[in-house]
């Protein structure tokens, strides 16, 4: 049934049918040629829908049905803490005192809502160790690029701006080495050692008085932490540079250790991972950036202070402030999401939850270790790195195995990356989910290992359950189609 | 500890550690550094039940003036509209939103087609040959515009018109900072874009000229003589549209947009104290590759059959990363599913219809002004903002109006030295004529 074309929606439109209900005009009519020069009068409308309600419900039902979420299984997507989306969260940002104010209204209007922002600062402060946050960056990149701009202001404030290299491992996220060179800067890229971490070496060799940032995670990509992060810190700190922490693995370390104890300057967070804002299909997030006292200056604006008397206020007067990084204050709806997942775990409740994403990460590792290549073998933290080498030497893919897993319902992991493992297989289960799905999970790796030795070509010609098979991806890059264009009809009498 | 999101039970736990081989969770954490090794719990707020959060959080809420129970005039970038009640039920079909972008298509083509549909809408609202999947929002869709010309032309000026939102242009300022790109203001007369000023701004260093489509006081900008201009000056002509206003105006690709961004807000999205809104970035083919963000492409599977996947990906982070055109990553997928709910409910005709109402209802507001002795400023074309000089501070006439259940108009004079007591008052379709009347009557009783 589902192996048809699924229809678009220009596709069941019929001219003259409509999905909308807006109230008649009330005041008196004019024409637009009236109203609007001749030539700003749009002459041919836009190719829409013209689809009933139902039409739309039953379009996007099928749509919703051709699509996998944590809600319909387990999605261990590493480093992206694919974990359970509350739904409370999405009832309270759902209140019409959330949903239904505007940026611009006047203070005195608005301070539930700037209460429920300057709470989930100040805790976020208390959950990195940094001295301020600002809530204003839309998703972890923009933090980066927040941060890394603010981190630049400094250098230029103190007479530095000659400093324009900024130094990321090998194993770190695309969007670090992409938000330094939006920043300004150049990137210098530092080699992991035998051990997984960041060569120390390599570190003093690349570092100078033109360094203005180390950007590092940790637990690095590899799931592992960096013990030498003091070390690696003092390096920084001694040629003048600052130490910058990606949050997306957050997730690993609540409660367990503080990027601003560890001697990082900033960090970005990512509320759509460690504190369950829906990923939504790929968005919307948010990126908080926390800083210690020497970057404060610098924050974006406006910052959200509370005053004296009780009440909160944004503050414009913040001469070093890099300027605005987004209009109005961030996105809103997924920190009161955010917060309401805080107040949801508190303080006891973070902590299992970092416990439980490492314990669960660990015990799939070493589940699975007999049946994949493990290059790294040490505890890890939230998530860990197999090598399906093993398998490309049987001529299977990590590609396959990815592929293979669609047909037992899962999605899978993180697939050629880092890019500093070969084949690479990274899988985050996140403290949300059972033994079962563990355990069930497991299995299912160890039966696609098995296949690769019996039976490869149903690994290497999976997925078969799904509703479409490997999609030519060639293909859409060099003829690309972008967008539906509708055909001319063609009139059967 | 017990909680009904973390679902191991003790015996669980027991099993885990033993396969693992450790005694305690805490030996896992051993590899951390002593020094830096947190004690303790956070000092946060303590947890709370569901229900008692419920009531404490809706207290909270309780204690916003929202613009469902006031009656709001305040715009100025984001906009209380018609929402069609199915947006909220499509977007809460959770196997959408708790989905990340769509890596896997076998198991994404829900989501990727309606991303495609979304990328078809938007093209097709703004006369473009294509569009991405979405931007954070309206305004840093607008500085990533900015900073794609600049990488096209290999040039460092923008010229930013000061008709522009205040904010989008400090959003454009920052990017450019980053870039060393100089952004220059060109000033406006009568409220809109100053041509002869731009003539004699523009030259061979401008990679792009920035204006808005109506613009921030809601004028509507004559399009073809700035894009003529910045055209032989070999710049990118660079527009930032309300997506509902081009329900009835002349698309900007039909009037020389190289490139057409904006938030579409509008369409389904609740104003939410400024976010998630949903940026829309559209281009002409030329500049297909140097769009930032994600794509989606039609394409067929082994079989034969229609599907969609991410394509041109060469130009994003994970594969460029310090070439790529931009460092976006996440975006906003799910607001563009609920804008796209909302055009395809309006449709082909509702769009027409909505637009066309905000325009007729805010002539009639700007009528009754002038009627009750306000001046309106400004003389062109609207859409769905009038300037009005209220003869008073904006700000403390707010706070009286709110005191009646009125959200009043922005305070142009907080930007704009030369608009102070001049109030930017928005009026769309679900404003009534009796709500209109009201707004012009207290602010006509308004006294110091």
């Amino acid at each position: 049934m589902n192996n048809e074309n699924q229809t678009l929606i220009f596709e069941i439109t019929k001219p003259g049918r409509i999905g909308y209900n807006l109230e008649p005009l009330d005041v008196p009519n004019f024409d637009l040629e009236e109203l609007i020069p001749s030539n700003l009068v749009r002459q041919e409308a836009a190719e829409l829908p013209e689809v009933s309600e139902l039409d739309i419900m039953r379009h996007y039902t099928a749509l919703s049905r051709r699509n996998h979420g944590v809600d319909s299984g387990f999605y261990p997507l590493g480093s992206c803490t694919m974990k359970y989306n509350p739904k409370i969260n999405e009832t309270v940002a759902r209140f019409s005192g959330f949903a239904n104010i505007h940026p611009l209204q006047d203070e005195s209007t608005v301070q539930g809502a700037m209460e429920l922002l300057y709470d989930l600062q100040t805790s976020l402060q208390e959950i990195t160790g940094m001295d301020e946050v600002t809530l204003q960056p839309a998703a972890g990149a923009h933090g980066e690029w927040t941060a890394l701009m603010m981190i630049r202001a400094f250098h230029e404030a103190n007479g530095e701006g000659h400093r324009n290299k900024v130094i990321v491992p090998d194993s770190a996220h695309g969007t670090n080495p992409a938000s330094a060179t939006v920043a300004g800067f150049e990137t210098i890229t530092i080699k992991s050692g035998e051990d997984g971490l960041v060569d120390l070496e390599d570190l003093r060799r690349v570092v100078g008085p033109d360094t203005a940032a180390l950007m590092l995670t940790n637990p690095n990509t590899l799931g592992l932490f960096e013990e030498n992060i003091i070390e690696m810190a003092n390096i920084v700190h001694g040629v003048g540079g600052k130490v910058y922490y990606d949050g997306a693995n957050l997730n690993a370390v609540m409660s367990k250790a503080r990027p601003g104890d560890m001697g990082f300057d900033c960090v970005h967070l990512n509320l759509h991972k460690t504190f369950t804002g829906p990923h939504g299909g790929g968005g919307p997030g948010s990126g908080p950036v926390g800083v210690k006292a020497d970057l404060i200056p610098f924050l974006p604006k406006p910052v959200l202070v509370k005053k004296e008397d009780g009440t909160y206020h944004f503050d414009y007067n913040r001469p070093q402030s890099i300027g605005r990084v987004k209009p109005y204050y961030g996105n809103f709806g997924i920190n009161v999401r955010a917060y309401t997942y805080i107040r949801t775990m508190g303080p006891d409740g973070l902590k299992a939850v970092t416990e439980y994403a490492v314990l669960n990460a660990n015990y799939m590792m070493r589940r699975l270790e007999e049946h994949y290549d493990l290059p790294y073998n040490r505890h890890c933290k939230h998530e860990f790195v197999l090598s399906g080498r093993r398998q490309k030497k049987l001529g299977v893919r990590t590609l396959d195995i990815a592929k293979r897993l669609l047909d037992f319902g899962y999605h899978p992991p993180t697939v050629y990356f880092p890019l500093n493992v070969e084949e690479g297989i990274m899988i985050e289960p996140t403290e949300t989910e059972s033994k079962e799905t563990l355990d069930a999970f497991c299995d299912a790796m160890i039966q696609i290992a098995q296949e690769t030795i019996d039976n490869s070509a149903l690994v290497q010609e999976a997925p078969h359950t799904t509703v479409v098979n490997r999609l030519d991806e060639t293909r859409a890059a060099r003829t690309p189609v972008l967008r539906y264009k509708k055909q001319e009809q063609v009139t059967v009498s | 500890m017990k909680h009904r999101y973390l679902p191991m039970t003790e015996q669980d736990k027991q099993e885990m550690l033993d396969r693992v081989g450790v005694a305690t969770i805490d030996e896992l954490f051993a590899d951390i550094p002593e020094k830096v090794r947190f004690q303790g719990n956070y000092n946060i707020k303590p947890a709370k039940s569901e229900a008692a959060l419920m009531k404490e959080l809706l207290q909270l809420a309780g204690k916003n003036k929202d613009t469902a129970s006031n009656v709001s005039f305040l715009g100025a970038g984001v906009y209380n509209h018609y929402k069609p009640v199915i947006v909220d039920h499509v977007i809460s079909r959770s196997e959408f939103y708790t989905a990340y972008t769509p890596y896997q298509p076998e198991i994404s083509q829900g989501e990727l087609q309606a991303i495609f549909e979304f990328q078809t809408m938007i093209a097709e609202l703004t006369g473009m040959d294509i569009a991405n999947s979405s931007m954070y929002d309206g305004g840093t869709a607008l500085a990533e515009a900015g900073m794609l010309a600049a990488g096209h032309t290999r040039r460092k000026k923008l010229l930013v018109s000061g008709a522009v939102h205040p904010e989008y242009k400090d959003v454009v300022t920052m990017y450019a900072y980053g870039q060393s790109i100089d952004v220059v203001t060109i000033p406006t007369k009568d409220g809109v874009t100053d041509v002869e000023a731009l003539k004699g701004l523009i030259d061979e260093q401008t990679a792009g000229v920035i204006v808005q489509y109506p613009n921030f006081f809601g004028q509507i900008e004559n399009l073809q003589p700035l894009a003529d201009i910045t055209h032989e000056a070999k710049g990118l002509f660079i527009v930032s549209a309300n997506p509902l206003a081009l329900g009835v105006l002349t698309p900007p690709g039909k009037l020389g947009a190289d490139i057409t961004v904006g938030d579409a807000q509008p369409f389904g999205i609740s104003e939410a104290f400024g976010g998630p809104h949903c940026g829309y970035f559209a281009v002409t083919t030329k500049l297909m590759r140097k769009v930032p963000g994600r794509l989606v492409g039609e394409t067929v599977d082994q079989d034969g059959r229609r599907g969609y996947v991410l394509t041109l990906q060469a130009r994003e982070q994970h594969i460029r990363r310090d070439k790529a055109t931009s460092n976006i990553c996440s975006n906003q997928a799910l607001l563009a599913l609920a804008s796209s709910v909302a055009m395809t409910a309006l449709g082909k005709q509702g769009m027409q219809e909505m637009a066309k109402q905000n325009i007729v209802k805010t002539r009639y507001a700007k009528n009754a002004f002038e009627a009750a002795g306000f001046e309106v400023v400004y003389k062109g074309a609207h859409f769905n903002e009038i300037v009005v000089n209220t003869k008073h501070n904006v700000t403390q006439l707010n706070k009286a109006l709110i005191e009646k259940g009125i959200i009043g108009g922005f305070d142009l004079g907080r930007v704009y030295p030369e608009l102070e007591n001049h109030a930017l008052i928005a009026v769309t379709e679900i404003r009534t004529k009796e709500e209109i009347d009201a707004l012009v009557a207290e602010m006509g009783a308004y006294n110091e």
